[in-house]
């Protein structure tokens, strides 16, 4: 079955990856940026990141037959350096203009800091400025919940973001309803131990019916599964699925959260 | 977009009581580990604890209720950040 993978740190992965992707029925890949697993030590660091994923990675997944496209920003880990953060922030308009740029993301919250925040709604505002889609990465484990509503309150100072544009992602079986019932997209991650299983995604698709929902793998420098939405689609199957909702939650949602980017398309 | 289908019925304890009886072990295998050598005291030991027995509840909310138990019930974001990972369970 053709999917779509919403969020791969593709930067992370060997080229042998995007193969087996592209085997599995892979045909978009998109990536926002994220922690690199070390605090860059300046805002070069950051310039030459953006231009690896706005330019390098869309012909590497090409050679495959995938689109690639990503999103851009300085993540929640590194955001609590706020004058890192602001040259950062600085940099992105320039690489917006770009094709394959779909908006800011993943940005955030990690440890639920003062900073964080600041940084968080100075992206938000840029994405307001430059009527960009969100991508938004909610915190890990412990730090989740509190992040996700720290998140939901803050939106609600940008008037003019549109929740239908913004996708708030790693959600899990405590949040989900809190996203979703605010208008807002949600992305489930399929991860090992820290996130969620296939089985655990499907139990929370079949209680929202699937709606404004996209599963991804954030396939990154962690272990983590680069095929992890192909089988979590082999084991909708074994729960009875139709191959039409199948569809419905790996291409079709995708197609229809990033298709209000006018960069994005898909046939 | 297509409209939702809610799948066909299908066995689940065929489907998934295996390995929800693999990770059960799993878990009193850890317990009975961290207990005898001492260490049931440590506060992640304590939150697992707290969170089996609400395995216990009548309502199908188990899996968000044990993520409520472990979460960080706090509302105003901290002064600064001091690490960049996380834990698994909230040190009160």
């Amino acid at each position: 079955m053709n999917y779509i993978e919403p969020h791969g740190h593709m930067v992370s992965r060997t080229t042998d990856d995007y193969e087996r992707m592209a085997l599995a029925g892979c045909r978009a890949i998109c990536e926002p940026a994220f922690w690199a697993g070390f605090d860059r030590a300046s805002a070069a660091g950051f310039y030459d990141y953006f231009r690896q994923i706005t330019d390098y990675e869309p012909k590497r997944a090409a050679k495959f037959g995938i689109q690639h496209y990503c999103w851009l920003c300085i993540n929640p880990k590194e955001a609590e350096d706020t004058k890192l953060a602001d040259e950062v922030i600085a940099l992105i308009p320039e690489f917006l203009k770009r094709p394959g740029v779909l908006g800011i993301g993943e940005i955030g919250l990690n440890k639920n800091s003062r900073n964080e925040l600041i940084i968080f709604e100075k992206h938000v505002q840029l994405a307001q400025d430059h009527q960009q889609l969100v991508l938004i990465h909610t915190p890990h484990l412990e730090d989740k919940l509190k992040g996700t509503r720290l998140i939901i309150d803050s939106l609600k100072n940008f008037p003019k973001i549109d929740p239908r544009r913004v996708i708030i992602d790693h959600v899990e079986e405590h949040t989900i309803d809190a996203v979703l019932d605010a208008g807002f997209w949600a992305g489930i991650t399929l991860y090992p131990e820290s996130k969620c299983t296939p089985h655990r995604a499907i139990d929370m698709l079949e209680q929202r019916q699937g709606e404004r929902i996209w599963m991804n793998s954030a396939c990154d420098w962690g272990i983590s599964d680069p095929l992890a939405v192909p089988k979590t689609v082999q084991a909708m199957r074994q729960r009875g699925w139709s191959e039409a909702m199948m569809q419905k939650i790996v291409w079709e949602n995708p197609r229809a959260f990033m298709g209000q980017s006018e960069k994005f398309v898909m046939p | 977009m297509s409209t939702w289908t809610p799948p066909s019925t299908v066995n689940l304890a065929d489907i998934g009581f295996m390995d929800a009886r693999s990770k059960l072990i799993d878990l009193a295998a850890f317990l009975d580990r961290v207990q005898r050598a001492g260490q049931e005291g440590d506060f992640r030991v304590q939150a697992l604890q707290r969170a089996i027995k609400l395995l216990d509840a009548s309502q199908p909310q188990r899996a968000r209720e044990v993520l409520l138990s472990f979460s960080d019930p706090s509302t105003e974001p901290i002064a600064k950040a001091t690490m960049q990972g996380a834990i698994g369970a909230f040190k009160p």
